[in-house]
């Protein structure tokens, strides 16, 4: 029998320190949508999601109340649309059927219009590359990614000259809303095939048909619980771990309930705490509450590694398939403590690279000069996925160069996206790398310092 | 089917008749029932059985928030597996 103490501590988390299941997303496989004529694959597309996806929303919220607990986001992932649509060109006509059918289906996004071009870049891809920026402006809910490196092939220089060139037209193309296409654009090192998490997921060619991965939240359970541990650091670390296990379990519960009540395979539970722009809901919180005046400040990337670790410690028991990035998000517009920190001048963006070298994802939601040129977001993603090849993890960037608009002045995306304050770069020109073009070999795996 | 339902508030007097009355009309079996002060609220949590209703979860929950509003108490009923899951290995 459970406790009434018990009770009460899961009543707490969910009614005061935001716990929450932050997205069930059902993966669907998208391939045998294939065909040579354009309004064929469309119907096909359109029939698939709207009729695997039909109840998704419904279910989530039946979910929601019968365990009382906020589900926050439905969504749909999909097979990267790039190969879905090589056999015959119709990238403009697949993406407005994956908006219409998301509309239908009344999800929040659909992630997948995604291309996997880490060592090689054929010319049906690149054609898909270009019209990501148009693709991005003329939709609402559809997101976007980019592989661009892998530990295993290297980093596709090429590939990341052109994203610099993109996420810029992306910007354009939004220009009136702040930029906010770039918000659903993900350029990726060493991308996860079953992140459930938004604007990077993706339904991953080695999965089935049907899968649901569900991604939990609760930094502020975490934050809560540090603040009864007056004791060391490694008292801190075990109570990380024992909040996380609790957090868990209840994706775990969830992503096998959804799962038998969609008819679709139990995909993973992804451990990241994911931030919102809520009071109380904030990773940088949990960094400040173990023992730091403002995140940014030394000490903030050996904390994240800790906390990042514990996480994956505690959780990794409560759930039989751990997946997706499992870590703790750091999105600087989606999260009260990065703003402030940002806002203060505490955190920049050197370091926020170097926190992204010991947790997941990468430099995320980060907004910089609409003036900034191409070859430096160019080279902003070179070193986030030298980072993720060498280390082996994912990392990504997702920067938005805010049109017309110069450090100190803010982004306002609204919602989950939160508000920006937009950030100096280093002007300094790597002109000269980025034009040179190729690839940068896969690192060695011996004799590692 | 068994769930929690916890009122979580000022202690009032009835409150309890209340929500037993609302159950008995719902046929919702009352399995426990436990009442104390935890962490400065009143807190009464029952322990129910939903194998005789034919109203369903989302009903019976809209049911019980409202006489909660009412009250000026806080009402939930969860599946109680959401318990279990976090709370025993």
């Amino acid at each position: 029998m459970i406790s009434n103490n018990e009770i009460m501590e899961t009543i707490e988390m969910i009614s005061n320190q935001h716990l929450d299941v932050r997205t069930i997303t059902l993966g669907i496989s998208l391939f045998d949508c294939i065909s040579e004529n354009i309004d064929t694959m469309c119907r096909k597309v359109y029939d698939k999601i709207t009729l695997s996806a039909k109840n998704l929303v419904k279910i989530g919220n039946d979910i929601g109340t019968e365990y009382g607990i906020p589900i926050v986001n439905k969504r749909v992932s999909i097979t990267p649309a790039s190969l879905i649509s090589a056999a015959n060109g119709g990238h403009m006509e697949l993406i407005r059927t994956l908006d219409k059918a998301a509309n239908e289906i009344g999800i929040d996004f659909l992630g997948g219009y995604s291309a996997l071009v880490h060592k090689g870049m054929t010319a049906y891809e690149k054609t898909f590359i270009e019209s990501i920026p148009e693709a991005l402006a003329s939709t609402g809910k559809v997101c976007s990614s980019v592989n661009i490196g892998t530990t295993k092939a290297g980093i596709n220089m090429d590939a990341v000259k052109m994203m610099g060139g993109i996420i810029k037209r992306a910007a354009y193309l939004t220009k009136d809303q702040d930029s906010l296409a770039c918000a659903k654009l993900v350029v990726f090192a060493n991308a996860v095939e079953d992140n459930p998490f938004m604007a990077g997921a993706f339904h991953g060619v080695g999965e089935s048909d049907l899968v649901v991965n569900v991604g939990v939240s609760g930094p502020g359970v975490v934050k809560t619980a540090l603040e009864k541990v007056s004791g060391d650091l490694t008292e801190v670390a075990e109570e990380i771990k024992k909040t996380a296990f609790k957090i868990t379990r209840v994706g775990q519960l969830v992503a096998k309930e959804a799962s038998k009540r969609l008819n679709a395979s139990f995909g993973i539970v992804d451990l990241s705490l994911a931030p919102t722009p809520v009071m109380g809901d904030s990773v940088a919180h949990i960094l400040e509450e173990v023992g730091l005046e403002s995140v940014g400040a030394y000490g903030t990337t050996a904390i994240l590694a800790m906390l990042n670790d514990a996480v994956k410690k505690g959780g990794i028991m409560a759930s039989s398939h751990v997946g997706g990035l499992s870590g703790a998000f750091i999105p600087v517009s989606e999260d009260a403590g990065m703003i402030k920190a940002t806002e203060c001048g505490a955190l920049n963006l050197e370091k926020l690279e170097a926190m992204t070298s010991v947790c997941s994802v990468g430099l995320d939601m980060i907004a910089i000069p609409g003036d900034v040129p191409d070859d430096i977001i160019s080279a902003i993603i070179a070193d986030e996925a030298a980072i993720g090849v060498v280390n082996v993890k994912t990392t990504a960037v997702r920067v938005i160069p805010v049109y017309g608009k110069k450090a100190g002045e803010y982004a306002e995306f609204g919602g989950l996206l939160g508000r920006a304050p937009i950030i100096e770069v280093n002007r300094y020109s790597p002109s000269k790398f980025i034009s040179r073009g190729g690839r940068i070999p896969a690192p060695l795996h011996s004799n590692k310092n | 089917m068994k769930a929690i339902v916890s009122v979580i508030g000022k202690d009032k007097k009835g409150i309890i008749a209340k929500v037993s009355a609302k159950l008995y009309d719902m046929d919702i079996n009352v399995e426990d029932i436990s009442q104390t002060i935890l962490q400065d609220h009143f807190t009464m949590i029952m322990m129910v059985s939903l194998d005789d209703t034919n109203e369903s979860f989302s009903s019976i929950a809209d049911v019980l928030k409202k006489t909660g509003e009412e009250n000026g108490v806080e009402i939930r009923i969860q599946h109680e597996d959401i318990f279990n899951s976090m709370h025993k290995i």
